[in-house]
């Protein structure tokens, strides 16, 4: 299992980028995908989307089970991976590959009050 | 307090990722679901069900209890080795387990129930037992370890790993079995694939697992057995069936024997006072999505509920089994409720693969 430094986390298992231009990119983490096993099926919300932090936006479905994705910050969707998409299994292949989609924040300083890698790894104990 | 089988340890050797199923620390897989899954239907592959348990039933009482106990009926087992899949009622007609009996002769039976249940099982058994008054013994052998091998390659992958084995078993028909040695070996299974569960001592366990994955069998979690039985068109005890279902509700008609009438067994005078008010097919999802338990399905002759659900690693969609009013029939369209959301369905027979062919 890896928990790249450089990223941001939540406790819901979401990884979180910091873009130069102050959008985030979410993911689920390595821990997450493997929890769930084989994913199938992702059903990822569309641009234009207003969320608030900590609604559920998204469903991961592996052959085990189906799994909501929450909005780690409150914002605007600006963008949905249609390959993850049409490729599920990339999420195992790659979970910080497998971006799922692209916030821009409503609050920049929310992205700053997530997890940090240490943070992550000591709430999945 | 999560139970261990005798082949825990070498599971997690193995890296396998456990969760707990009834009471039990199982593996779920070894890495990915759907290679295990493909192993079985294509090769071979191996399941830990020590999980289940075995009961021995052994007294001249023995051909009467169970035929007054089970809703199929032993009395038409006259082979030794053979095995017949029963459910075991309650006085109302529901579901109290369904279970796997071998006959070994008209005073000695095997018995194999669900994990989950085994512990009421065991103490409805002995209740009816006593009441009856019949002379016989039941004793659980949780001194036994099973392993299921199953798929195309699975039986000549058994015999490499089992000297001697062979003999004893390459004669066996479906749904028979075969002591070899201290070993009791039945060619049955929970996947839709040819092979063997083998039944064994506890210090041969884990020395048969290790001899199979060096015969090339792999080993499989209990996540590929439930999308190989939910293929398979196979009812899964606490999903497709319960203490509240009729079996003839559960597609499951086919086990209850009426053909002697003479013949009483728990749960007869309900099931012949409540014919069946629905019927069990499978569904396959035309739009994007996975099928699920307890999700609703509009018909044009009402309303029904998925029972078991999931994606076919084999088909490559999502697929269920689903308990559905009278008069829906194969080919028909109908609509899912996944997540608000009504999805297209079409219906099939409830069976979807079987010996690694697509039967829709």
């Amino acid at each position: 299992m890896t928990t790249p430094s450089e990223l941001r986390y939540t406790e819901s298992h979401e990884w979180v980028r910091l873009e130069a231009d102050g959008t985030v990119t979410v993911g689920i983490t390595d821990h997450a995908q493997q929890a769930l096993g084989d994913v199938v099926f992702l059903e990822l919300p569309e641009a234009g989307r207003v969320v608030t932090a900590g609604e559920s936006i998204a469903v991961i479905e592996s052959v085990k089970a189906a799994s909501d994705i929450y909005a780690p910050v409150a914002g605007e969707i600006i963008a949905n991976n249609q390959e993850a998409v049409d490729a599920p299994e990339s999420v195992n292949a790659d979970a910080y590959a497998a971006w799922l989609f692209k916030i821009k924040p409503a609050n920049a300083a929310d992205v700053s009050a997530l997890l940090d890698a240490a943070g992550y790894e000591a709430a999945i104990g | 307090m999560t139970q261990r089988t005798l082949l825990h340890a070498t599971h997690v050797a193995a890296g396998a990722r456990m969760v707990d199923f009834a009471g039990w620390d199982m593996p779920v897989n070894y890495g990915s679901q759907i290679e295990e899954h493909h192993a079985v239907r294509r090769d071979a592959g191996m399941f830990d069900v020590s999980h289940m348990l075995a009961l021995d039933l052994v007294g001249s009482g023995a051909k009467a209890f169970l035929r007054g106990l089970i809703a199929n009926d032993v009395a038409k087992l006259t082979e030794p080795g053979k095995a017949l899949y029963s459910c075991m009622l309650n006085p109302e007609g529901g579901v109290i387990d369904d279970l796997i009996v071998y006959f070994l002769s008209d005073t000695e039976y095997r018995v194999v129930v669900n994990a989950g249940t085994a512990d009421k099982d065991v103490a409805w058994m002995q209740q009816q037992l006593a009441a009856t008054g019949l002379a016989a013994t039941l004793t659980p052998r949780r001194d036994l370890a099973m392993i299921a091998v199953q798929g195309p390659n699975a039986r000549a992958k058994t015999w490499a790993a089992i000297p001697g084995s062979e003999a004893a078993s390459a004669g066996l028909k479906i749904f028979q079995a075969a002591a070899f040695g201290d070993m009791f070996i039945a060619r049955t299974g929970y996947t839709g694939e040819d092979g063997f569960e083998l039944t064994l001592p506890a210090d041969q366990a884990a020395a048969t697992w290790d001899a199979l994955v060096v015969a090339g069998v792999k080993p499989c979690g209990l996540g590929a057995r439930d999308t190989l039985r939910l293929e398979a068109g196979m009812a899964l005890y606490g999903n497709d069936m319960d203490e509240t279902v009729s079996p003839l509700n559960a597609g499951l008609a086919w086990t209850i024997d009426f053909k002697d009438a003479s013949r009483d067994f728990i749960g007869k005078a309900a099931l012949q006072a409540n014919p069946a008010s629905q019927q069990v097919l499978g569904l396959v999802l035309e739009d994007k999505g996975v099928l699920r338990a307890h999700q609703h399905v509009f018909t044009a002759q009402g309303e029904g509920e998925t029972t078991s659900g999931t994606f076919s690693p084999t088909l490559e969609k999502a697929i269920a089994m689903a308990r559905l009013p009278l008069g829906v029939a194969p080919g028909d369209a109908v609509e899912v409720d996944i997540r608000g959301k009504r999805l297209k369905a079409r219906v099939v027979k409830a069976s979807f693969v079987r010996n690694g062919k697509p039967l829709i």
